[in-house]
């Protein structure tokens, strides 16, 4: 087999994205993938299904409490699980069968098995039948990933205590859910299944929900999930989580308190790990960091020439659209261009309802780096739009330079945030003003509108409220 | 809102002129700074450039002779349209110009504005071309211009825009006065004046020289001196190598005072104030010592034709170890400069007038010009400060003193 110019080990956002642009600047490309189907986590156990089945409940939560309001009368209305699950598999095969597609339409180039480096310049391919090939390559990307955190003292056992890959496939509603962690992965399937009849407590051992996040709209939000019947125990730490009998019985300390929880399904989401099992001869010698990450400098070079890695197995946000940046400036950089990310410019989204995303700084920390700043915002009840969706809660919040009246950080809590927030990602990456964005036009009547609005309240000119 | 195109004054005793030739024709775009038209006078022929960007409306045919002062152009600066070279014609203050999307097929990211930009410059009147944009792709962002309209005030503390004085005017009541805002760069100035003043010791040290010699030179030397360097003789190209002479006579004045240090300059770049329709300001002559009176006369006229047009740039003004004003040309017989922070000397040249002196125990009747050194008595001592000016005045007076190269 010829030499290749680039192996990308890792077929997930990153990867595969990585293998579009490299077959984009003419590289002959491969790309290696452990599992069956491409498309890594974020496709097959993440970000894909997550959405769906967050969509999926959300409409049966406007049949259930929404649609009165509309004059819509829906006399019984209930879920049907397994169809529910059946259109999220659907839609992870449609978007896999089209990485596949793409590569192929990109030449490149896959290899379904574990890619291992064994030495500068060569991978080896062990196939699930047991059989090993070897190819040359120039050079090498490292895009292996992570997997779910494990708590030492509640270790995965794929039926009471889960992760979100089986939390993503309850074949029925526990009964009772039990979430430890409330970062964006724990708030999104604690909602879901909330929604789908689950009693639902969450865990969170820091004094707030969604860490990263605008403290004030993570406030706001914790509220919001409460009302929808999520219960927070904040300040917890879990201490030892039994399992016995099929049910388990978590015992956490509160402060001085001692509580105890009882659940049918226990979700641990305390984080992700980076994943590089099997991917590096350890004799090569790749450096990796104190949390397990491949160390990388600016260019996405490791300590081995000709030895590259991004995404999640590095350090960074662990979010698909970071992976595919970083991916796609990783190629270009070996390809002899110039490949940039500005991970200033990177949002965050937690796809519950009402959405909560953010980019750039939040007050604090502009407030901890000393620079200072003017906020402006403006909420939903004061938009037309909203009003006429009968779905005004939330509010957009911009922090900026006070003397540049640059925008420094974007915040939007609302049932659509995750599209509203582009357009403040859009003006942090040209470098905007407050000001820019307030002149800009806006339709009406959309929820866009408000985004408008907040920045016009950064220098106290919104119209539609009263500044203060 | 739309600016006029007047016919400015381009010199004493020109009234009118012909709009020779238009470079630009009705319903184009023009940008701040671009050639609009050529005037021709009997004594000089000057490009016209716009003062403003916008859409021009042309109101007189090539060949009208015109009046100064006579508007013959409109520039709209619709600050919503993109800039771009649209076939529009008649798209006056329509802000629903949006059907011109940017075919801006011209140099790319720096020449679109932003909204808050666009204002600010709009404002401030700044030429956006003279601040670099640290925004992506080289684009200016709201802080660049703020940072740039800041600069542009205090690097020109003489500049006072006649144009420039801000926003609408109240009248009293009884009408016996006007309350006008100062604009904000008139404002910087302002400040800018008071700062120089207060920081500064600053005296003023009186001379007077006998131009005949200097007259004589340029008389004689003129038609040979015009034709071999396609520029005339004048009278500042001698104060400036005089000024040279007599800065190397007394570095200190060549100096200036930062914080608790002294620091010597050891080259002479002068600054030579220069009046415009909108005011003064003093570009800097490089390595004075090291040109010759052609290179310097050269330079001077550059220059002047530059600040008529408005093109005088940032770095044109910056920089420079010592000034030389000449108010002479408006009549002034004897005044006080001020500094030219954070320069330590001005020199004043003031009209020259025909007056009864003594030589040689006789009345005789001689070009004289009465000479001024204000200084930073902080750096410069009085007995300095007189020696300079004497220096001046000899050299004027006996100019085979200077270096003269013609």
């Amino acid at each position: 087999m010829d030499k290749f110019d680039v192996v990308i080990i890792g077929s997930g956002p990153g990867g595969y994205v990585a293998a579009i642009r490299a077959g984009q600047l003419g590289l002959k490309t491969a790309i290696v993938e452990k599992d069956k189907e491409l498309g890594g986590t974020c496709l097959n156990i993440g970000c894909i299904p997550s959405k769906a089945l967050l969509t999926s409940s959300d409409h049966f939560m406007f049949a259930q409490k929404e649609a009165v309001k509309h004059g819509i009368v829906i006399d019984k209305v209930h879920v049907d699980l397994p169809k529910m699950l059946q259109r999220k598999d659907k839609v992870v095969k449609t978007l896999t069968g089209g990485v596949r597609a793409l590569m192929k339409t990109n030449k490149v180039t896959t290899f379904e098995g574990l890619g291992t480096i064994t030495a500068p310049g060569k991978v080896s391919i062990k196939s699930p039948n047991g059989e090993a090939q070897e190819i040359e390559t120039k050079n090498i990307v490292i895009a292996t990933g992570s997997v779910p955190s494990e708590l030492p003292f509640a270790k995965f056992d794929g039926k009471t205590i889960v992760s979100s890959t089986e939390a993503l496939c309850f074949t029925e509603a526990p009964p009772k859910l039990l979430v430890i962690g409330a970062g964006a992965i724990g708030l999104e399937l604690g909602s879901v299944w909330n929604r789908l009849g689950s009693e639902v407590t969450m865990l969170e051992f820091l004094p707030r929900i969604a860490l990263g996040f605008d403290l004030e709209l993570s406030n706001l939000l914790q509220r919001s999930l409460t009302a929808q019947g999520l219960t927070f125990h904040l300040e917890t730490k879990v201490t030892a989580v039994n399992v016995a009998d099929g049910r388990a019985i978590a015992t956490a300390t509160k402060g001085s308190e001692e509580l105890r929880f009882e659940a049918d399904k226990v979700l641990v989401s305390v984080g992700r790990k980076p994943f590089a099992n099997g991917a590096v001869d350890k004799k090569l010698g790749v450096e990796f960091d104190e949390r397990g990450r491949v160390k990388v400098d600016a260019h996405f070079r490791t300590n081995i020439e000709g030895i590259y890695a991004i995404g999640d197995v590095i350090a960074g946000p662990m979010l698909a659209h970071k992976a595919e940046d970083e991916g796609i400036a990783c190629v270009e950089i070996i390809a002899g261009k110039s490949g940039h990310v500005n991970y200033d410019a990177i949002p965050g989204i937690i796809y519950t309802n009402p959405e909560l995303a953010g980019v750039g700084l939040t007050e604090d920390q502009a407030k901890e780096k000393g620079i200072e700043v003017r906020i402006g915002r403006f909420p939903f009840r004061a938009n037309g739009r909203a009003l006429s969706n009968e779905d005004t809660e939330g509010m957009v919040k911009f922090v900026a330079d006070a003397k540049t009246d640059r925008i420094l950080g974007a915040h939007i809590l609302q049932h659509a945030a995750s599209e509203l927030i582009a357009e403040a990602v859009s003006v942090i990456e040209f470098g905007g003003s407050s000001e820019d964005l307030g002149r800009t036009c806006h339709s009406h009547p959309t929820l866009s509108e408000a985004v408008k609005e907040a920045a016009l309240a950064v220098e106290k000119r919104a119209l539609h409220i009263v500044n203060r | 809102m739309s600016i006029e195109v007047k016919i400015p004054a381009v010199g004493e005793s020109i009234s009118s002129g012909i709009v020779s030739v238009w470079h630009k024709k009705s319903g184009d775009r023009v940008k701040a700074g671009e050639p609009l038209f050529t005037l021709e006078t009997d004594k000089v022929s000057t490009e016209i450039v716009a003062e403003k960007s916008g859409l021009l409306t042309t109101n007189v045919p090539e060949g009208q002779e015109v009046k100064i002062g006579e508007v013959v152009a409109t520039i709209d600066d619709i600050t919503t349209a993109p800039v771009a070279q649209s076939d529009s014609p008649d798209a006056k203050n329509k802000a629903a110009d949006t059907k011109s999307i940017p075919a801006d097929k011209t140099s790319g990211n720096a020449d679109v504005l932003s909204p808050a930009v666009r204002r600010i410059v709009d404002e401030e009147n700044i030429d956006p071309q003279e601040i670099k944009g640290s925004g992506k792709g080289g684009r200016l962002t709201k802080g660049d211009v703020l940072a740039g309209a800041q600069n542009h005030a205090s690097h020109s503390p003489t500049g006072t825009r006649a144009a420039d004085r801000g926003e609408s005017a109240a009248a009293s009541e009884d009408g016996r006065f006007t309350r006008k805002k100062m604009s904000p760069l008139r404002r910087k100035i302002a400040a800018q004046l008071v700062m120089a003043q207060q920081t500064a010791a600053i005296l003023t040290t009186f001379n007077e020289c006998d131009m005949s010699e200097v007259q004589a030179l340029r008389a004689k030397s003129q038609e040979a001196f015009t034709k071999k360097n396609g520029v005339k003789l004048g009278f500042m190209s001698f104060f400036i190598k005089a000024t040279v002479e007599a800065l190397k006579a007394v570095p200190s004045i060549n100096g200036r005072i930062e914080g608790d240090d002294f620091i010597q300059n050891h080259f002479y770049d002068i600054g030579i104030a220069v009046g415009t329709e909108r005011g003064l300001v003093v570009p800097v002559v490089r390595e004075a010592d090291k040109k010759t009176f052609a290179q310097l006369e050269h330079d001077i006229a550059e220059y002047a034709s530059r600040a008529r047009d408005g093109k005088i740039k940032i770095e044109d003004l910056q920089g420079g170890t010592f000034t030389i004003s000449n108010g002479g040309v408006y009549g002034s017989l004897l005044g006080t400069p001020i500094l030219n922070p954070p320069q330590s000397g001005i020199l004043g040249m003031h009209a020259i007038q025909q007056r009864p002196v003594v030589r040689d125990g006789k009345i005789e009747i001689r070009p004289m010009m009465y000479l001024a050194l204000s200084y930073d008595h902080r750096a410069v001592d009085g007995k300095e400060a007189v020696t300079f000016l004497v220096r001046v005045k000899e050299c004027i007076e006996d100019p085979k003193k200077l270096p003269l190269d013609f």
